[in-house]
């Protein structure tokens, strides 16, 4: 016999009340990491990365622009689903985790924004 | 096992590393001046440090983020399986941090 209610059942939400939404974001973010960072791995590997001609040359171009813009959007929401969990599962005090849960929040934001930020500059300029 | 933890740790030190990439960013859009210096700190000793070891631990991250996900497709979870798998991704993280190394000292101007 279950204790879970049939409503329970139907809206799949689970006890955290977000069903797995967390969970699934995590793994399409991860499958399309898989490509974006090898590409940029490898693009910066065959370049002067200490020059910043080549670096700006390389990344102001459209398309560089657009995965690069990608690879940042999508790294920061990948990192923050990470460490959410990371936070939730080792921070038990109740006000401390809450702090920290919106800390990650506010500089993941952040960060996806400036990276993106950066590279319309270069590309746009 | 201890693979496990080794993806929370090298994706909490990534977290960090994101950052870094970012500010690295910010540096290369506000021009010459400013890419040179944020270059001259991550060439310091303690910044070439942590950069082999964020590219370790995206390494490692990368390879056993696939060993995850084909986990989570339901492929691999018998014991034996996934003792092999994790040799796999330990062999594949050491062999590609090797090219690592050889690619920044000997192949590529990468340190140019």
């Amino acid at each position: 016999m279950s204790l879970r209610t049939p409503l329970g059942k139907v809206l799949g939400r689970g006890s955290a009340g977000d069903g797995v939404g967390h969970w699934w974001e995590q793994r399409v973010t991860a499958i399309a990491l898989i490509p974006l960072t090898a590409w940029f791995a490898f693009g910066l590997l065959r370049r002067h990365a200490g020059k910043f001609q080549d670096m700006h040359d390389w990344l102001s171009q459209p398309w560089t622009a657009l995965l690069a813009s990608l690879l940042v959007v999508t790294l920061a929401w990948h990192s923050k689903l990470g460490v959410q969990v990371v936070i939730e599962d080792y921070v038990h005090s109740h006000g401390a985790k809450t702090a920290l849960l919106v800390l990650s929040t506010f500089l993941h934001f952040a960060a996806a924004f400036a990276g993106i930020f950066a590279i319309l500059r270069m590309t746009l300029a | 096992m201890s693979l496990s933890i080794l993806h929370r740790i090298t994706g909490v030190a990534l977290s960090v590393g994101f950052l870094v990439f970012v500010w690295w960013l910010m540096a290369l859009a506000q021009g010459p001046q400013a890419y040179a210096e944020a270059v001259e700190v991550l060439r310091s000793g303690f910044f070439k440090l942590l950069l082999g070891g964020w590219a370790f631990a995206f390494i490692y991250h990368f390879c056993n983020g696939i060993r995850h996900l084909i986990w989570d497709a339901g492929v691999g979870l018998e014991k034996r399986q996934a003792r092999r798998s994790g040799a796999i991704v330990a062999v594949a993280t050491l062999v590609l941090f090797a090219l690592f190394v050889w690619a920044v000292y000997c192949a590529t101007p990468v340190t140019g």
